[in-house]
């Protein structure tokens, strides 16, 4: 009879770390000064974006003129809008872990609700918009409270049917209301002077930045807060939470409304910049871009959601006008066709990052610049553990 | 009465379409975990395939519609197979990104067939035959219905032998209930799951030409418009019973042809019968409980 | 003589989380290796890590050859008997559907599982989730039995059967030790003592004691009641472990 009971207080004694406090301590200081640049990075990037518009700056092969141009900013203030969306969206998949394929369905409440109301109703913008965002809270209380019954890839499936139903809906255009596949114009007798006409295009994109701040303020407020936090945990490991006695299916739920409301926000400003509403922006087709757009920036991070809506738009912007290109043209068909379809080249960049670069964008750089500070960088033992976990097959999780 | 018939006989021709994309698209799901938003593409590609072979061998004869549903289906399968084999097998287990794949799949290649075909819808023209009606009790059923439906019927008992009867059969039935079970009696699952893939591309191809006559047409956008319903079917039916899809294919697609009739509100009337089967039954109508 | 299998720092994990850490432990060529501890320690995990159907890294040997490395359905070809925690027949595969899926060899061994197993051939047609529990537990010892395999590997087998079953269960692995090394993960501390040659005692994911003589362990009222939470003085009707399968009912009714 052999007992290991000596070994197994070696084991136990023998802790590699010899003073893990300080250990410790370096992290936080380091994590703190990381978090503290962030923020001012980030502050800076908002102050340089503000006076864009003040501007004379030129980026050939990126804008179609310098940075004070109504051509450029309305591609500018795209982009941000795009960065607001895909931050609503990484609510959904980064921060709950929810794969939804129907959070169009808001962005287009937003986007129908504002332009039916301006043109039914004669109110002022501030209310109309006020209204509109509680048919976008209502609106999603009732779909999320139904698809959140199910997890997974069937939520996925049932969000994507309840998007397509509102699709199907504004394509119909009931009582004339929506326009139908013509879209509907924006009526600007009810809004501010301010805010119409091409001349005023760079006070939308003020706007637009301004919905960006707003939203991305929101996001790392909810993230960072008790229920975000409940949320992330239910990403990671649900039934841990429920044995903790927390409530799963709220956190979900109100995660899954925040990012609805923000969705429709920033859908109330797009229908101001395009100054119309079209079905594409109720159709599945772009729920799915705005999962490529996180996907592409890295799942799980703002940044990454941020960065991914803008590079998605420039790109879309560059690869169409590329299709159009004589240079293409005069190409043969086996590489005029691929080239000549945005959409193909996107399609097959999105796989080869989701192949390639799990972590898109931001975890390239961020790969990057370990790899660069650390040469030799070597945890062996945590990126084994990470390489196994993968391996995990579902059912055990 | 013969407007009941007639919207019957269509419903079941439309539910006939549903269910050769639902089949693959439930037993992909059972045995693998795998949404495929790619099957809408399978679909496509194989109703272009056929458009081809009618284009290129006289439209209307019986044997080239014939061909065209061979090479369809063919076509479908060979597109389905590689897609596991190079694209889903990389990911084994990660069924997010299997999903994400699938999603950039579609993507691609929807742009792609718009490159090569257009994004206007090409017309198809069968036998003569698709064209006429034929008369039962009292109602005029264009012929193509009833293709759409014996098909449908074939595949569906093609599929229950094959899994009944065979290795693979049983091996599949057994990994949709428990797939690390398989691979504990020593069995390599993955060749099922090309398998499967295969055969629901097959299917997905073979619809996508039936579903060219039944509406007219082939457009990039054919395969995505059923498979949205594709969906729903299988959620409603319960995601890996091929029963389940059979029967959902059927109850939605009647359901969407008699509410659209009467109250013009077809689709609505489908996904609110998603939202009560969520409700009353998450599990769908034949699904696993778990 | 050299051991069967050989596990030497064998670490597992479930959804990223670590459920045992460098667990090492042997089982000899022939007869019956009790795997032991309270619930929840990592027996089922550390079987699971053994045949790759959890994530795990360490070295683990079947008859000298290392096969951590490799997946799940080529370690069970090499000659691996799996049956496991709750049986895990295929419900809704006929009796004889899921006798047929497990046969690996080329001359399977039906006749003996048929002596073994008089039952199932009168049920062969019978679902198998309609099945009571004694009978699904025949089924999943028939699926490993059928084989000519190096090592079983077996997990709980008496779990919530009747004691009249239970006793059966035990008689047959009795039988198939004969032939086979066994490694046993079991609660039921009677069917042990009448089994097992050896014993590994497991505590918190860690080897915690290993005894080439499970009556010597179990007879150790100290130890057994530290590691396993009971002592059975062996005089028969032993106290079930506090929570363990023995305490919970016995579906033993056919649906």
């Amino acid at each position: 009879m052999t007992t290991t009971r000596t070994e197994n207080a070696g084991l136990a004694a023998g802790s590699p770390a010899p003073s893990p406090r300080r250990l410790r301590g370096g992290k936080d200081s380091d994590g703190g000064r990381r978090k503290l640049l962030g923020i001012g990075g980030g502050l800076a990037a908002v102050v340089l974006l503000a006076l864009l518009p003040l501007l004379n700056l030129s980026l050939p092969g990126i804008l179609p003129g310098p940075t004070y141009t109504p051509g450029s900013l309305q591609l500018l203030a795209m982009c941000l809008l795009m960065a607001a969306a895909a931050l609503s969206y990484h609510m959904l998949l980064g921060v709950a872990g929810l794969l939804s394929f129907g959070h169009a369905l808001y962005f287009g409440a937003g986007v129908y609700g504002l332009a039916v109301i301006l043109s039914n109703l004669q109110i002022p913008l501030l209310p109309a918009m006020g209204l509109t965002l509680l048919v976008v809270v209502i609106l999603a209380h009732v779909v999320g409270s139904i698809s959140l019954r199910v997890g997974g890839i069937p939520f996925a499936m049932v969000t994507l049917a309840f998007a397509q139903a509102g699709s199907v809906m504004v394509r119909r255009n009931p009582g004339g209301t929506t326009g139908g596949e013509e879209g509907l114009a924006l009526d600007t007798a009810n809004l501010p002077d301010f805010l119409v006409g091409v001349a005023n295009t760079r006070n939308l994109y003020w706007l637009a930045l301004a919905a960006l701040v707003l939203v991305f303020a929101a996001v790392s407020w909810i993230q960072y807060s008790r229920a975000g936090h409940v949320a992330a945990a239910v990403r990671e490991n649900e039934l841990r939470v429920r044995v903790l006695g927390l409530q799963p299916y709220l956190a979900k739920l109100l995660v899954f409304v925040a990012g609805a409301l923000m969705a429709g926000l920033v859908g109330m400003v797009y229908l101001l910049l395009q100054s119309g509403a079209v079905p594409r922006a109720v159709s599945s087709d772009f729920t799915i871009t705005l999962l490529v757009m996180v996907v592409l920036g890295g799942v799980g991070s703002r940044w990454g959601a941020v960065a991914g809506g803008i590079f998605y738009t420039l790109l879309d912007q560059r690869l169409t006008a590329l299709a159009n290109s004589e240079a293409v043209a005069g190409l043969p068909d086996v590489l005029r066709i691929p080239l000549s379809e945005p959409l193909f080249i996107l399609g097959t960049l999105f796989i080869l990052v989701v192949l390639f670069l799990p972590g898109g964008i931001t975890g390239g750089i961020r790969g990057a610049a370990r790899r660069f500070a650390r040469p030799r960088g070597g945890q062996p033992g945590r990126t084994a553990t990470a390489a196994t976990a993968r391996q995990i097959p579902e059912e055990q999780a | 009465m013969s407007t009941v018939i007639l919207l019957a006989a269509t419903g079941l021709g439309l539910g006939a379409l549903y269910f050769l994309v639902a089949s693959g698209l439930s037993l992909i799901y059972g045995l693998m975990g795998v949404l495929n938003f790619a099957h809408g593409s399978f679909l496509t590609l194989g109703a272009f395939a056929g458009w081809e072979v009618a284009r290129r061998t006289g439209a209307d004869s019986w044997w080239t519609f014939l061909l065209s549903i061979l090479i369809g289906a063919a076509v479908g399968a060979l597109f389905a197979a590689f897609t596991e084999f190079v694209l889903i097998r990389r990911l084994y287990q990660r069924h997010i990104e299997q999903v994400l794949i699938t999603v950039g799949l579609a993507l691609a290649t929807v742009a792609l067939f718009e490159g090569i075909w257009g994004t206007d819808p090409v017309f198809i023209q069968g036998p003569a035959w698709f064209k006429d009606t034929t008369e039962l009790l009292g109602a005029r059923i264009p012929n193509d219905r009833f293709v759409c439906i014996i098909a449908a019927v074939l595949v569906l008992l093609a599929m229950v032998l094959f899994l009944k009867r065979t290795r693979y059969g049983m091996i599949i039935r057994a990994g949709v209930e428990n797939r690390s079970m398989v691979t504990a009696l020593g069995i390599d699952v993955r060749k099922a799951f090309t398998l499967v893939f295969t055969i629901g591309g097959a299917a997905a191809g073979l619809g996508g030409v039936l579903a060219s006559h039944y509406f007219g047409y082939v457009s990039p956008l054919l395969g995505g418009s059923l498979l949205i319903f594709a969906f729903i079917v299988t959620v409603i039916g319960g995601l890996g019973s091929l029963t389940g899809a059979a029967v959902a294919s059927v109850a939605v697609a009647l359901l969407q042809q008699f509410a659209n009739f009467y109250f013009g509100l077809g689709d609505l009337a489908v996904v609110l019968a998603l939202a009560l089967v969520l409700l009353f039954r998450p599990a769908g109508l034949l699904g696993r409980k778990s | 003589m050299k051991p069967i299998l050989n596990i030497a720092g064998l670490n597992a994990f479930i959804a990223g989380q670590q459920v045992i850490e460098d667990v090492s432990f042997s089982v000899p060529a022939t007869g019956i290796t009790a795997l032991l501890g309270r619930n929840g320690v990592g027996k089922t995990s550390t079987i699971k890590a053994i045949i790759g159907l959890i994530g795990r890294t360490g070295t683990v040997e079947l008859d000298g050859q290392r096969i951590e490395k490799e997946e799940t359905h080529r370690i069970i070809r090499r000659g691996v008997g799996y049956v496991p925690e709750d049986r895990e027949v295929f419900s809704k595969l006929t009796v004889a559907e899921n006798l047929k899926l497990a046969e690996r060899d080329a001359h399977p061994r039906r006749q003996l599982v048929e002596e073994l197993f008089p039952d199932l051939v009168k049920r062969s047609g019978q679902l198998a989730g309609t099945l009571s529990g004694g009978q699904q537990q025949m089924v999943s010892l028939a699926r490993a039995l059928l084989n000519e395999n190096k090592v079983l590997l077996i997990d709980e087998p008496t779990k919530g059967l009747a004691p009249k079953i239970v006793q059966e269960v035990a008689d047959t692995l009795a039988q198939a030790a004969a032939t086979v090394p066994i490694l046993l993960v079991e609660q039921n501390l009677q069917v042990v003592r009448q089994l097992a040659d050896g014993a590994v005692v497991l505590s918190g994911g860690r080897v915690a004691h290993t005894a080439d003589s499970a009556a010597d362990f179990l007879a150790d009222e100290d130890l057994t009641r530290r590691l396993l939470g009971v002592h059975d003085d062996g005089a028969g009707a032993a106290a079930p472990a506090a929570g363990s399968g023995a305490g919970e009912p016995a579906p033993e009714v056919a649906r």
